[in-house]
């Protein structure tokens, strides 16, 4: 894995501990380990407690996941539960 | 609940006034020219409404209008959802009514959260929920302590979120979840082909339903609301035209179907003396009354509406002239012409023209401006002129519906209405007129008598609603001074107009001349005779006394031969009487000889 790579900033707005956060939080975890390992960091958003954030990001969603880096921003609601979609999304190709 | 009408809108309006008690449904006031009177008293309180119609009908405007009016006129913070257009952007928009949403977002009245939904941005994995739009809105409104909502339009959700299940199971717990948050919500949609909406919102808004329309019809376009369901109230049914101009949505409800609307007593002067004392009492038409003034073509129904309007002005009164054929500028210099300065009036402000050509907009739309100039300028005489270019917008039937609301609202405010009407010449029946004939309380019409190669204007009331009327068909002429009725020339031939009736006079004068003439002539053979006749009296008295002396003179004469015939009879008896005794004396008694015969 080539150092040069950018580094990923991840958010994830979740609205208090729901399963759907939670398995999103899993879900992303999971694969952040596995293809971009040191090459990320994960901020998580709980919205009930900070809303004004919500408006910043455009947040629709529970639970969304916000890349801000590296561009293009992109956005991925749901609990990421399909594996392929969220690497499309998050612009990574997989590590084989 | 469909089955109201507006007298139990009005009815319930009435009501609106008392406290509100028991459990009757609660409204939240628009601040919406009429939209408040046709709901009977606004949108339902603490529910969503959902405010549907097709493009640039006006949706997103009533809903901010609904959210500034909350904030501007009844100090209720609102919150604007936009999924359309940006904040900026629809302040902007809205700039043009008046509307300043900036300084309103700047005192805290009001919060605009513009969602923006991106299909190519978003990747749709797996189960998720719009709790994040709920906390946005929930700290709009928890962060202004709104009161109103509006979402413009959330069925731009459906564009960007491919999970159609899950935005409408969400969206239907959004409405709930504002309905247990109690802020009166205003949904906008946009026109389905066969629903009220494309995505079907209806079926999750259940409270109140509006329906706005935006029809074009012989190229003129009518703006219409409908308050399509309203559940729990009363409300008004019919599509209701209404007006955006700048000051926002006005609807216009004028269907009162009660007749029952204040009259008075007081009399207002038609401007023309002459006419006036044509009615009852010389004072004019009653306040508050409509009249109609039909007639051919240059028989003068603009100088006479021109001189009614006039006539107000002076009274320092004021009046709208609503002109749909000439512009005020052209009004007030064919008016000098016969010695009115309407100008002055203008300035003085007891006066105000409203021209616009009759195809400007739809019926209903000049019906709305009407009235909200009416409402504005609270004149006592409004006046039309003509009426019958409005046909060229309208069928008959729907003009005359449009006036009747027209005279309608006009009645109810005390405000006195003239039109005028164009007749042509070749109708058939004087009942032309638009149909309004029927509707308004004094009717009069001038029209042209034709006779000895001119033409001449004839004036007459065709009615005058409660008040003695004179039946005379009068001439009528513009002068330099203005206008006035000759007075009624009876000819030995008829009545008599123009330079025939001038020609009547004319001869009449002569005539009086040589009249005199002749008198005094006719005067001093009189006196001659009579000297004549007295001299001859004089000399038969004369002559009956020398008659009468004779008569007299034979009387006396033979009185007197009488008296002294009966003396000497006397005188002889009594001679012969003493000669006898004188001889008897020796032989008595012998009184006679013929006694003595006997013995």
């Amino acid at each position: 894995m080539a150092k040069a790579e950018k580094k990923y900033e991840l958010r994830l707005y979740i609205a208090g501990n729901t399963p759907k956060s939670s398995a999103a939080l899993r879900n992303l975890k999971k694969y952040c380990e596995e293809h971009l390992k040191g090459l990320y960091s994960i901020e998580v958003i709980d919205l009930l407690i900070n809303p004004k954030l919500a408006e910043g990001d455009q947040i629709l969603a529970i639970p969304t996941l916000v890349k801000k880096v590296p561009e293009p921003v992109r956005k991925i609601i749901g609990d990421l539960s399909n594996e392929a979609k969220v690497l499309v999304g998050l612009d990574i190709r997989p590590v084989k | 609940m469909f089955t109201s009408d507006v007298h139990g809108m009005s009815k319930r309006l009435k009501k609106k006034a008392a406290p509100v008690r028991g459990r009757k449904l609660e409204k939240t006031l628009t601040g919406i020219d009429g939209l408040d009177q046709i709901t009977g008293g606004g949108l339902p309180k603490g529910r969503p409404t959902l405010v549907c119609g097709g493009p640039g009908s006006g949706k997103t405007l009533l809903g901010i209008e609904f959210v500034v009016n909350g904030a501007v006129k009844y100090g209720e913070a609102g919150v604007i959802m936009a999924f359309e257009e940006k904040g900026d952007e629809l302040s902007t928009n809205v700039a043009s009514l008046g509307f300043n949403l900036d300084e309103l977002q700047r005192s805290g009245m009001l919060k605009i959260d513009y969602v923006h939904v991106d299909k190519a941005e978003i990747e749709e994995t797996g189960e998720y929920d719009l709790t994040g739009l709920f906390i946005r809105l929930g700290h709009a409104i928890d962060s202004t302590n709104a009161k109103r909502v509006v979402l413009d339009t959330i069925e731009n959700l459906f564009s960007g979120l491919s999970n159609e299940g899950i935005l409408r199971s969400e969206i239907r717990r959004l409405f709930q979840w504002l309905k247990d948050k109690g802020v009166t919500t205003v949904i906008t949609g946009e026109r389905g082909v066969t629903t009220l909406t494309r995505q079907g919102l209806e079926e999750y808004v259940s409270d109140c339903v509006i329906l706005l329309e935006h029809r074009v019809q012989n190229q003129i376009s009518t703006r219409l609301l409908r308050v399509v369901k309203y559940r729990g109230t009363f409300h008004g049914t019919n599509e209701y035209p209404f007006l955006i101009d700048a000051d926002g949505i006005s609807v216009l409800p004028i269907t009162s179907l009660e007749l029952n609307s204040d009259v008075s007593e007081d009399k207002v002067s038609s401007g023309i003396a002459s006419l006036d004392k044509m009615l009852d009492d010389g004072s004019g038409f009653y306040r508050g009354s409509s009249i109609l003034i039909s007639g051919t073509a240059g028989t003068g129904k603009t100088s006479i509406a021109a001189s009614f309007a006039n006539a107000t002005c002076q009274r320092k009164e004021r009046c709208l002239f609503f002109a749909f054929e000439e512009s005020p500028q052209q009004i007030i210099r064919n008016m000098r012409s016969i010695g009115m300065d309407l100008q002055a009036c203008v300035d003085k402000g007891f006066l105000r023209f409203h021209s616009s050509r009759p195809t400007m907009h739809g019926l209903e739309m000049h019906l709305v401006e009407i009235h909200k100039m009416i409402v504005e300028f609270k004149p006592r005489v409004v006046v039309l002129d003509p009426i019958t270019n409005l046909v060229t917008i309208g069928s008959v039937s729907e003009v005359k519906s449009m006036l009747i609301r027209l005279i309608d609202f006009l009645q109810k405010e005390q405000v006195t209405v003239l039109f005028s009407a164009l007749t042509y010449n070749n109708s058939t029946t004087e009942q032309a007129d638009e149909g309004v004939s029927s509707l308004v309380d004094a009717w009069i019409t001038v029209r042209d008598l034709e006779s000895n190669g001119e033409r001449n204007r004839g004036l007459y009331i065709m009615k005058s609603r409660g008040m003695k009327h004179s039946n005379q068909v009068r001439e009528f002429v513009i002068t330099d001074e203005g206008l006035q009725l000759v007075d009624v020339y009876l000819g030995p031939d008829g009545i008599l107009i123009g330079s025939a009736r001038e020609a009547q006079q004319l001869e009449e004068v002569t005539g009086q001349e040589l009249k005199t003439y002749a008198g005094t002539r006719r005067d001093r053979e009189i006196l001659r005779k009579k000297t004549i006749l007295e001299a001859k009296i004089a000399s038969l008295q004369e002559e009956f006394e020398s008659v009468r002396d004779e008569l007299t003179r034979a009387h006396q004469e033979e009185e007197l031969r009488k008296e002294i015939m009966a003396k000497n009879r006397n005188e002889l008896t009594r001679n012969r009487y003493l000669n006898k005794k004188q001889s008897q004396s020796p032989k008595s008694p012998k009184p006679n000889g013929k006694g003595r015969k006997k013995i």
